[in-house]
């Protein structure tokens, strides 16, 4: 069974944000009205972490999309109360968004801030009934959620490898943002499988972790010349 | 055999057989406050916690800190009536109704908190049905209910033989204790029963006592976060609800000792020994602090440093340092020096540490979240009119139920005070005898 894994190339990656466009579309994240924005209420299943480095003229952006780490020793599982938040099958993080109370406890023990809070319910802001993703169920008020590597898009490839009778691989399915990322930034597949592209990359002198010491190791890789993250 | 006499002691009844105009006035400010926080709170199970001042990353606001600050004050009482019950200590007679009270009732409102807090109230029996044992709020379910349980065993038990004094006064409600008194006739059976659960009670509730205050830090020190990860919380939160529990027992004694002219009972020798517990509180609040910034700013780990410089000097100064003048400069001013430390000094020092004492709680939640991790977007926590309503209607529950419980039952024990007056006088010097070195062996040795 593949361990789906990400590596993000970060000296490929121009700050576009089509992936967080991707992934807000995709599935089906709320569209929160503009006052709830403004009072910290947006919500982006992946964001663009920013930051200047250096001092006039010689300023640099340093960009780095941030989305759920799927985490192997993740923090927000086991604080979870009523296993709303789990790690299921594939090494993914799950969410089971008809069980959680939306105590968010998780998002208060989450060191990345990628579990977001449906502060209010989706129909109360922007009407996008008529678009939204079929495949991904849309979030009532009061519970926690958060990137799951596009899940409904494994669902589909379990369904098509399994009527063309074989396995599912590292490169059966891919997520929306590295879909979408024109860059070529953002490498998806099987980190078991050592002869994966993903795999290869994560194992490269570039790659890092976010907040690597907290010991949560995640499933999400960076690549940089520089010698450390935002 | 000691035997309570129920037409002694008037000043202890009088307050439940008459009630004046004060009474009612208080009861019916605190019942519209509360009445306004219950619409509120409608407002919120309606729209959602979009209602509230939280956000992304701020996800725990006032209902979290209220909540810890609750079960804090809940430590009032069965720990201290307990710790003075077990230690003998005689002048506990008078106090120990009044703190077993506060707990009883703190504790209800301080457990609702979470259940306030919740984006689903209507999913909360999942903690039964998909309970994760694993989790520290489980911890907490666990712990808060044993100790809701034990404290209001604890709280009813001594309650009985008064009841059965109000029931032979016959004068109102004399359905109600004939049937709460169950059937509590003073036999010597059933004093022997009445003490032995007591005691056991007595023991019983100290560990559980403890137990609940160290889950609360747990749900805190038990993630990664700067300023919550730590091993000394759990001590520190014990401490701290002790410290905040003395305090709002000196507010209730001495609101109750004027209202109700118990000056006869609740005599300055009281206030004395207790005001020591409370300073010794105090030192030891003080301690578990400057441990606990003294060993982060001493790392100087650069993501504990953003907290602690966002308490010490940003924009959490102001309440960091009343926090250190209320619980620390205040006590040690008022109850360190004799002239101060009478009823007005301690009720100034007392109403300092609980307002003192919530600050701890906010700057503990709120500057943790504000910080986080990476540069993800930042927002400032400005609670709304729903989350102060709902902390007023709080305290107004908690005034309401004390004023009930006083209009129904003694504040003060009558019966341990009567049995005290009979027995403690020559059990004591009994007592002390036994302490006394034995002149005979120090014969034989020469």
């Amino acid at each position: 069974m593949p361990i789906w894994g990400m590596v993000i190339d970060l000296d490929r990656c121009t700050g576009c944000g089509g992936c967080m466009a991707a992934c807000k579309v995709e599935n089906n994240v709320q569209v929160v009205p503009p006052g709830e924005a403004l009072k910290g209420r947006g919500m982006h299943w992946l964001t663009i972490l920013s930051r200047t480095e250096g001092e006039y003229p010689d300023v640099e952006a340093v960009l780095q999309p941030d989305l759920c780490m799927m985490c192997d020793d993740a923090p927000c599982t086991k604080v979870c109360p009523v296993h709303a938040t789990y790690r299921g099958a594939y090494g993914l993080v799950a969410q089971i968004y008809p069980r959680c109370i939306g105590c968010r406890y998780c998002m208060a023990a989450c060191p990345y801030t990628v579990k977001f809070f449906n502060w209010t319910a989706g129909e109360e802001g922007v009407n996008l009934s008529s678009s939204l993703n079929p495949d991904v169920s849309v979030r009532p008020k009061g519970v926690v959620e958060k990137c799951t590597f596009c899940y409904h898009r494994l669902q589909k490839a379990k369904e098509r490898v399994r009527a063309e009778q074989r396995e599912i691989a590292g490169g059966d399915y891919v997520p929306a943002c590295v879909e979408m990322c024109p860059a070529k930034a953002m490498t998806f597949g099987d980190l078991d499988d050592g002869e994966s592209p993903v795999s290869r990359l994560a194992a490269s002198r570039r790659a890092s972790q976010l907040l690597e010491h907290l010991g949560t190791e995640p499933k999400v890789y960076y690549l940089s010349k520089r010698d450390r993250n935002v | 055999m000691f035997k309570p006499d129920p037409f002694k002691d008037d000043t202890l009844f009088e307050p439940i057989e008459k009630t004046g105009r004060a009474f009612w006035l208080i009861f019916g400010v605190s019942f519209a406050v509360f009445v306004v926080g219950l619409g509120y709170y409608v407002q919120q199970l309606r729209n959602g916690l979009g209602v509230t001042g939280m956000m992304q990353p701020v996800t725990w606001g006032f209902y979290i800190i209220n909540f810890v600050f609750f079960i804090g004050i809940s430590h009032a009482g069965t720990l201290i009536s307990a710790i003075l019950r077990l230690t003998q200590a005689e002048w506990r007679r008078p106090i120990t109704r009044m703190a077993e009270v506060i707990t009883a009732i703190v504790l209800a409102i301080g457990g609702l908190h979470p259940i306030i807090d919740l984006g689903r109230p209507d999913r909360v029996l999942n903690v039964f049905r998909a309970g994760r044992l694993q989790s520290p709020l489980l911890w907490d379910v666990t712990c808060i209910t044993a100790y809701f349980a034990a404290s209001t065993v604890y709280l009813f038990l001594p309650l009985i033989p008064d009841i059965a004094l109000l029931r032979d006064r016959k004068k109102k409600f004399h359905w109600l204790y004939s049937f709460l008194s169950w059937g509590w006739k003073g036999t010597p059976a059933q004093w022997k029963v009445l003490n032995r659960a007591i005691n056991i009670m007595m023991i019983a509730v100290i560990p559980i006592a403890v137990s609940v205050h160290t889950v609360i830090s747990y749900i805190f020190a038990m993630t990664l976060q700067p300023g919550w990860h730590s091993t000394i919380f759990g001590p520190y939160f014990v401490v701290g609800a002790i410290f905040s529990g003395i305090a709002a027992l000196f507010i209730v004694m001495i609101a109750f000792r004027k209202a109700f002219h118990l000056e006869g009972y609740l005599k300055e020798i009281h206030f004395q020994q207790l005001s020591k517990l409370l300073l010794a509180m105090s030192v030891l609040w003080f301690y578990f602090t400057f441990c606990e910034y003294l060993t982060g700013t001493y790392g100087g780990e650069p993501r504990e440093m953003t907290t602690i410089m966002y308490k010490f000097s940003g924009p959490y100064a102001p309440f960091f340092w009343t926090m250190v003048i209320f619980n620390f400069v205040i006590p040690m001013v008022f109850l360190s020096n004799r002239k101060l430390r009478k009823v007005p000094g301690i009720l100034i020092a007392s109403i300092a540490v609980v307002i003192g004492m919530w600050l701890e709680r906010l700057i503990i939640v709120v500057p943790t979240l504000e910080n986080p991790a990476l540069p993800v977007m930042r927002s400032i926590y400005i609670p709304s009119m729903t989350e102060i309503a709902l902390l007023a209607a709080a305290v107004a529950v908690f005034v309401m139920g004390f004023l009930g419980f006083s209009k129904l039952f003694p504040l003060i024990s009558v019966w341990e005070c009567q049995e005290g007056r009979a027995l403690s006088v020559s059990e004591t010097s009994e007592r002390i005898e036994t302490y006394l070195p034995d002149a005979e062996a120090q014969h034989v040795r020469d």
